[in-house]
């Protein structure tokens, strides 16, 4: 399977090219992602004046749809939505219909009764935002917010467009990529948008436990010793160690790994010199990297969170862009029958 | 295909088919629900009724070791009226049914419960299979000499494996004093875990829990080696691995009296099926890379791998909706199973003989019957025509389950190859596609 042959890029994309959805990077080619980090470049403009605005979703409604609980994603998309001016739902699905057993279908149908346009969404199980996709009426943008351990593709993103403002660049580049793999929707998010961009090379650097079957298939060289994996890097991308796995017999202790695996000045030192350090957040300090690398010069950390708005506008805008031309499209063909 | 009609003495005649095995062109008379002679392809002037099957071609009906009939129990999924309506559709004839119903088929009492509403609504032959432990628990020995009494023909845990080793043993000791097969899916719980797909590249691309296949290799070689020590008569039922097939097959050179089969859809599709997040390709065994599919094929080429089963599982369309992890495992397919296998045919990765085999004599001979076309044989036969095509869809499919392995709703309409004409058990028509 090729990303151009991926299911999914039918369902995402309109017959232009366009975004419809926007739920995994599986599909989208390198146009398309440059534009929407040319897009983003754009938004990052509207947070520094002193009304943070434009009309692109005035009058439209978006809903976070988070049936997994998240501040930082849910936050910037609320407000990269208001900034949009669109009005805003937040749905704390734990406390909601799902929880009295109503099913996932019946939830969204009764949210699209409410005539919303967009649904950004977070869910424990892969594929949900899929699901969902397949399920609502036409008309609908679904936003992939991060689904079990698929992909977290406006992470990805974000995390793209802070590379190409301190890099300048993708072509030539050595990423590493640090930690959990294998629970990590945001690596293998990363792994696609490196890949597509035109990194030189991407290593997944983790014990055995923590990295997915066939890894090497998705085009990463794998490295089991931090500092071989460390050396001549321009990029290294720090994951969150999700604490509660380490009951599943997969490391022996938080200890053992910040010793393999934990970034600390002397690591960081056998990367090129002008390497960035980069987390998705939320850090575990003293676990996946100490607080000197995670402050000092070299972090890149809070750009990441600073361009995590820009990046939602642009997602928001050019599915809704796309949803609007499929409309229009469907206008056209029956008027013309 | 036309009918005619005679007083006469014979029941009925087919004339104008060939054997799907053999090609020769036969007339075949039944008389009294047996085969009374397969001859010359010649008129039948004794007949009472002929009917007229030129271009099909006539098969043993096909014995199915692993169906869910869902009843008693699961009526919304479906029941042994609608389910063996869908098996004489499919050109089915006798169906091995599984213990996994509600109550579990773990007394006689249940197993009697189900002859009887067999006897009552079913169009074909239905065989329970009896739980081996209480309520498919893996923990208690079943009321086995009870449940062979009833007339369970073979005893397994359904698609539940018995974890604990030591009643496995137990299991197959006992069933070996009363001389029954035990059939097992096999399958190391732990190390499936809470997993759902293949464990290769499309679930880590796609974020999926996969089930390793040492999950299935790691219990495999366990069965074999316990069946090896208590002599019981083992059937491994749904393989998946290329290393099950070479596992099987040293196990016969050594002379363990092992069988096996493999569903049908673990022949066509591997886990590429996943890659849209698909609910309905989550099956269990799930589906695994080419070169597994390709040691299946050879398997069954082979004759290593003795049965292909339909590995029916109806669902009502609730269990399909939702994300992909939360739904049920399981496809409605034994009414696309023989398309499916004449798929492979026109691929050209299993003969026409083959297939038959697998679908027929193979499947037969791991529960001690026969299946042939011959004179004094039960006239359990399936004429179809292997060079019609059908579209299967709500209005032409029996089951409750819809959820056949082919695009449907949005999707274009796909053609399947091979239209079961006419459906005999017995003798007695119980499928027709030019009354149904």
């Amino acid at each position: 399977m090729t990303a151009q042959d991926s299911p999914t890029r039918s369902l995402q994309l309109t017959e232009e090219g366009q975004l419809r959805h926007f739920l995994t990077l599986d599909g989208l080619n390198r146009a398309l992602l440059t534009d929407i980090l040319d897009t983003a470049d754009s938004f990052i403009e509207v947070g520094e004046r002193s009304i943070k605005k434009v009309p692109l979703l005035r009058g439209r409604t978006v809903v976070n749809l988070f049936f997994e609980s998240s501040t930082r994603t849910r936050s910037t998309f609320e407000l990269a939505a208001k900034r949009l001016s669109a009005d805003v739902l937040n749905l704390d699905i734990n406390t909601s219909a799902t929880s009295k057993g109503e099913s996932l279908s019946d939830t969204l149908l009764n949210l699209e009764a409410m005539a919303s346009d967009m649904f950004v969404v977070r869910h424990s199980q892969s594929g949900a935002p899929h699901f969902i996709a397949e399920s609502v009426t036409p008309g609908v943008a679904i936003i992939n917010a991060g689904d079990g351990r698929h992909a977290h593709p406006t992470q990805a993103m974000l995390d793209m467009l802070t590379i190409r403002q301190h890099k300048g660049r993708f072509e030539g580049l050595k990423v590493a990529i640090v930690g959990d793999v294998l629970h990590s929707r945001v690596a293998r998010s990363q792994i696609r948008a490196l890949q597509e961009l035109g990194v030189a090379q991407v290593r997944v650097i983790a014990p055995a436990t923590l990295l997915p079957r066939d890894v090497e298939a998705l085009g990463c060289r794998v490295e089991y010793d931090m500092a071989r994996g460390m050396k001549d890097l321009d990029v290294v991308i720090m994951l969150r160690l999700q604490k509660e796995r380490m009951e599943g017999a997969l490391l022996p202790s938080e200890r053992e790994f910040y010793r393999l695996y934990g970034l600390n000045q002397e690591k960081l030192g056998l990367a090129d010199p002008e390497c960035i350090v980069m987390h998705p957040g939320p850090i575990n300090r003293g676990v996946e990297i100490e607080s000197a690398v995670a402050d000092g010069p070299q972090s890149v950390i809070l750009d990441q969170v600073t361009n995590g708005i820009a990046i939602r506008m642009a997602v928001m805008s050019m599915a809704m862009g796309g949803q609007m031309a499929d409309r229009n499209r469907q206008s056209a063909e029956r008027n013309a029958l | 295909m036309s009918v005619t009609s005679k007083q006469s003495s014979t029941d009925l005649a087919l004339v104008g088919g060939r054997l799907a095995t053999t090609d020769e062109a036969v007339t075949l008379v039944i008389r009294d629900g047996r085969i009374a002679s397969v001859g010359r392809p010649e008129p039948d002037q004794q007949a009472k009724q002929t009917v007229d099957i030129s271009g099909c071609l006539i098969s043993p009906g096909f014995v199915d070791l692993c169906c869910n009939l869902r009843e008693p129990g699961n009526g919304q999924k479906g029941n042994i009226a609608s389910e063996s309506r869908a098996a004489a559709h499919g050109g089915f004839t006798t169906l091995c049914a599984s213990p996994e119903t509600s109550p579990v088929n773990d007394s006689g009492a249940v197993t009697n419960l189900i002859l009887d509403v067999s006897a009552k609504r079913s169009s074909v032959r239905i065989l329970p299979i009896g739980a081996i432990t209480r309520g498919l628990e893996g923990e208690l020995l079943s009321d086995m000499a009870g449940l062979s009494g009833a007339g369970c023909i073979a005893l397994g845990n359904g698609s539940r494996p018995v974890s604990n080793a030591r009643v496995l043993r137990r299991c197959m000791a006992y069933a070996q004093t009363f001389g029954l097969t035990v059939m097992f899916s096999p399958e190391n719980r732990a190390l499936a875990a809470d997993g759902y797909a293949h464990d290769g590249l499309v679930a880590s691309r796609l974020g999926l829990l996969g089930i390793p296949e040492v999950a299935e290799t790691a219990a495999v070689m366990e069965m074999l080696l316990l069946a090896e020590e208590t002599g019981v008569r083992l059937h491994l039922s749904q393989l998946s691995c290329a290393r099950s097939v070479d596992m099987l097959n040293d196990a016969r050179q050594r002379g363990i009296a092992v069988t096996a089969d493999v569903a049908m859809h673990q022949l066509l599709f591997t886990d590429l099926a996943l890659a849209g997040f698909d609910s309905r390709y989550h099956v269990r065994p799930p589906l695994r890379g080419e070169s597994d599919r390709l040691a299946l094929i050879a398997g069954v080429r082979d004759g290593v791998i003795d049965a292909i089963t339909s590995q029916h599982l109806p669902h009502d369309s609730a269990a399909k909706q939702a994300p992909l992890a939360a739904t049920e495992p399981g496809l409605s397919t034994i009414e696309t199973t023989l398309s499916m296998g004449l798929m492979l045919v026109e691929r050209g990765e299993l003969s026409r003989q083959q297939l038959c085999r697998a679908l027929t004599e193979g499947p037969a001979s791991v529960i001690g019957r026969h299946a042939v076309i011959e004179p004094g044989a039960p006239a359990d036969l399936c004429v179809f025509d292997p060079g019609a095509s059908w579209t299967p869809s709500a209005r032409t499919l029996c089951s409750v389950g819809l959820h056949h392995p082919f695009p449907s709703g949005s999707a274009p309409a796909v053609s399947l190859p091979g239209v079961v004409r006419l459906t005999l058990c017995n003798g007695e028509s119980v499928w027709s596609s030019e009354t149904d």
